[in-house]
């Protein structure tokens, strides 16, 4: 049996998604921007994914911008908009527990851009405390970037209240939110929110990689960070990945069908994982278990197993799950979000990620929890001694 | 400038007496499969004692080049270009035309070296030594002839054709892969062991491979690091049998049963044993490890003699006598560094106690394995049987 419970990585494409993106890629191949029937077919596709895209967030078709995925995203949001407004300002504020895609850009605007960036802690339910944002306020902030729903343990963060404390003290503070867990999850109103920029990106959704988009409020000021052709109103030079971006639209229209239905499913599910897991002795969940957890994720600790030893035992048995973060797990330092969250000394290392899609069944469920019953008492049984 | 055919220069096969033949014929094997995958068809014959790869029609001089340095045997590898033999009027132009191309700056000294077979050809090599550098110098005055060091040795070669060069490439030396069998190299994910199967390799031995995993706890990216680190070695040694030995349960039984400082040398021995039953099984003459004295803890004098007890078949331990430092220099140079480096767990790593013995002593270490005598036979025999043999070519 094969149960692929790393959907925090990234997810299988939607068969309709993979069909429509080939027959971009080889009968409506046209340039976007070529003045003959072929570019303008191809611009149809352009048109219509930003048109759907608009309408799941309620915002502009003008305001969607294309880019090769969450972190091109992120890295256009934070230093597009850093670089614009650099005269009102030096001051960025963000939170300690976001992708590397945030916290390495923001380490670079410190560094080589001179800007002075807040690194906001977490409480023990790995959601950002508004108190230290109030308080990381102050005449020289020109933005905000607070994640949607931590990719590592799925704490949704309290981004329209944390809106909300930013623009009353300043409206002109631009506020961003990287939504690349959130979206496809939850309907996300970026005007309601109060969220100036949002990003996204195409493969956490059944969609394509290589594809994401950011949200742009036309308020915004915004200059690019790549340069070419001035193609997207010149925010984003580069000839548009037609099959990408239709892929990513038809992706997210899928997912949205019955989203209410699709959470209420997998919440169960989560419901269910988590009742089984606990049955064994010295394991501990990480952050929420309640609404304010994102429906797909759970995150475990196993004392006395190393996460990646558990990891391959379970990749054994035909189920992928991932250590921590799949995106951090390449360098073998300690998460930084069990960290913040306070996460206990012995279960820093022996995390592992379920995360779970719409594709998820309660046999799969099932099948993992009787795995974990067999493998963690072996497993426990050889540890270094 | 576009050439024509290399010119291979051999050393120590030279000088084998009768076995030149077979050493020749290696050599002329693992060109071919240098060659392989460059762009374009490439001849390779034998012909007055020397070898020459002839590119027919358009190729990559650079990846052809690099592959052909790559190939134990090989000494000096000359890039040669061929003219027709149409008299020695015609000859002086093309070398001038030669010249003008090959060192457009024209400021270096030179040395004329000709030689022909056709002894009735109207010069004879001084004659024509002289002829051509008279006819360089007076079309390029600003070069100077200087007969015992010049930065130019350009020689003419006279036979059916006229071949002409004037560059060596150095090669690797050694001696064709496969003229002198084949060892079974133990091959980790590290530094050391790429780096001991390339120096055996150079004397002419053909590898074999055997890799020692131990899933869940090694992961398959370490499994695909080692098989990478075998299609490096094999560009130098050419084809590899790999043999993938998964490991978990024998290592998981000696950390059950026997003392935990002594798990690493016990385990050694059994690698060994294990990686000499496939080499036997293949007809390696040797086994090849990446040791070096008092590296680490089983690399004492005391752990080698222990884990060398095991076999019958000689050890080769071409590293025994570096530093660290030496053995890094020389996996930069062959270009496995970099994928050794990569940071997965290997199977040595994952049990090892705070302080492994340093100093075993046989006695104990045997009397501690009789711990195993229930089951390890079978678990041994499992382990050969569900080994992987990848083939890496």
């Amino acid at each position: 049996m094969e149960v692929y419970l790393d959907n925090s990585a990234t997810t299988r494409c939607y068969p309709e998604v993979g069909e429509l993106v080939y027959k971009v890629m080889c009968r409506d191949y046209g340039n976007p921007s070529s003045m003959h029937r072929k570019g303008v077919e191809a611009e149809h596709y352009v048109k219509e994914s930003k048109e759907t895209l608009a309408r799941l967030l309620k915002v502009n078709a003008k305001e969607i911008f294309f880019t090769s995925g969450g972190t091109e995203s992120d890295n256009l949001a934070l230093i597009g908009t850093a670089r614009a407004a650099r005269r009102s300002g030096n001051h960025l504020i963000t939170s300690a527990i976001e992708h590397p895609a945030i916290l390495n850009t923001m380490r670079h605007l410190e560094e080589e851009e001179g800007f002075r960036v807040t690194y906001l802690p977490v409480d023990a339910n790995g959601q950002i405390k508004l108190e230290a944002l109030r308080e990381a306020l102050c005449k020289e902030t020109i933005l905000v970037s607070v994640m949607y729903v931590n990719n590592e343990v799925g704490a949704v963060q309290p981004v329209e209240q944390a809106a909300r404390i930013v623009k009353s003290y300043n409206p002109a503070i631009l506020f961003h939110t990287d939504a690349v867990q959130g979206f496809g999850k939850y309907r996300i109103y970026p005007k309601r929110l109060g969220v100036d920029l949002l990003s996204a990106s195409g493969h956490k959704i059944h969609g394509p990689k290589g594809i994401g988009f950011l949200y742009i409020n036309e308020r915004v000021k915004i200059i690019p960070i790549v340069y070419g052709g001035e193609q997207q109103k010149n925010i984003r030079s580069g000839t548009e990945n037609v099959p990408g971006i239709a892929g990513i639209g038809l992706a997210s229209k899928m997912i949205y069908r019955d989203l209410d239905m699709k959470v209420a499913l997998m919440r169960e599910l989560k419901e269910h994982f988590l009742g089984g897991v606990t049955k064994i002795p010295n394991t501990t969940i990480h952050g929420l278990t309640d609404e304010n957890s994102a429906p797909h994720i759970i995150s475990v600790g196993f004392a006395g197993v190393r996460s990646e030893v558990l990891l391959h035992a379970l990749e054994e048995k035909g189920i992928y799950v991932s250590s921590g973060s799949a995106c951090a797990s390449n360098h073998p330092a300690v998460s930084g979000v069990l960290k913040g969250i306070g996460a206990a000394r012995e279960y820093l290392d022996a995390t592992l990620r379920f995360s779970m899609s719409e594709f998820t069944t309660k046999e799969e469920i099932d099948y993992t929890l009787e795995t974990l019953y067999n493998c963690v008492p072996v497993l426990r049984k050889f540890t270094r001694r | 400038m576009k050439f024509h055919s290399f010119l291979i220069k051999y050393g120590e096969i030279g000088i084998k007496g009768k076995n030149r033949y077979m050493f020749e014929d290696a050599l002329v094997r693992q060109i071919r499969y240098a060659l392989k995958d460059v762009d374009g068809t490439f001849a390779v014959r034998k012909t007055h004692g020397r070898v020459y790869v002839d590119c027919e029609g358009e190729y990559d001089q650079e990846d052809a080049a690099d592959a052909l340095s790559r190939v134990f045997g090989i000494v000096g590898i000359c890039p040669v270009v061929r003219l027709a033999n149409a008299g020695f009027d015609q000859l002086k132009e093309d070398i001038i035309a030669y010249v003008a191309e090959r060192y457009p700056e024209k400021n270096q000294t030179f040395k004329v070296e000709s030689r022909r077979s056709n002894k009735h050809y109207p010069l004879n090599s001084m004659e024509i030594n002289c002829a051509l550098g008279e006819a360089i110098l007076e079309a390029f005055p600003q070069m100077r002839v200087d007969v015992h060091t010049p930065d130019i040795l350009l020689n003419v070669e006279i036979r059916e054709e006229v071949y002409v060069y004037s560059e060596i490439i150095p090669g690797p030396g050694g001696m064709p892969v496969g003229t002198n069998g084949s060892a079974m190299l133990l091959l980790s994910g590290g530094i050391d062991s790429p780096v001991a199967g390339y120096m055996i390799a150079k004397r002419g031995v053909a590898l074999e491979a055997t890799y020692f995993h131990a899933p869940p706890y090694t992961s398959e990216r370490a499994k695909e690091k080692v098989v990478d680190l075998a299609k490096l070695v094999a560009r130098y040694a050419g084809p590899i049998r790999l043999h993938v030995v998964n490991f978990t349960d024998i290592q998981l039984y000696i950390y059950e049963k026997c003392p935990h400082e002594e798990l690493t040398i016990i385990m050694r021995r059994y690698m060994m044993k294990i990686a000499e039953h496939f080499a036997r099984k293949d007809g390696c003459l040797g086994l090849i490890t990446g040791e070096s004295i008092g590296q680490v803890a089983s690399q004492t004098m005391q752990s080698l003699a222990a884990t060398n007890a095991v076999c019958s078949l000689p050890v080769y331990r071409p590293l025994i006598g570096f530093d660290k430092r030496e053995i890094v220099e020389i996996s930069q140079k062959i270009d496995t560094y970099e994928t050794s480096i990569q940071p997965f767990e290997d199977c040595c790593t994952i049990f090892v106690a705070k302080h492994p013995v340093t100093r075993p002593d046989l006695e104990r270490i045997e009397k501690s394995e009789r711990n195993l005598e229930e089951q390890i036979e079978e678990l041994v025999k499992t382990a050969v049987e569900t080994t992987e043999v990848i083939e890496i070519r």
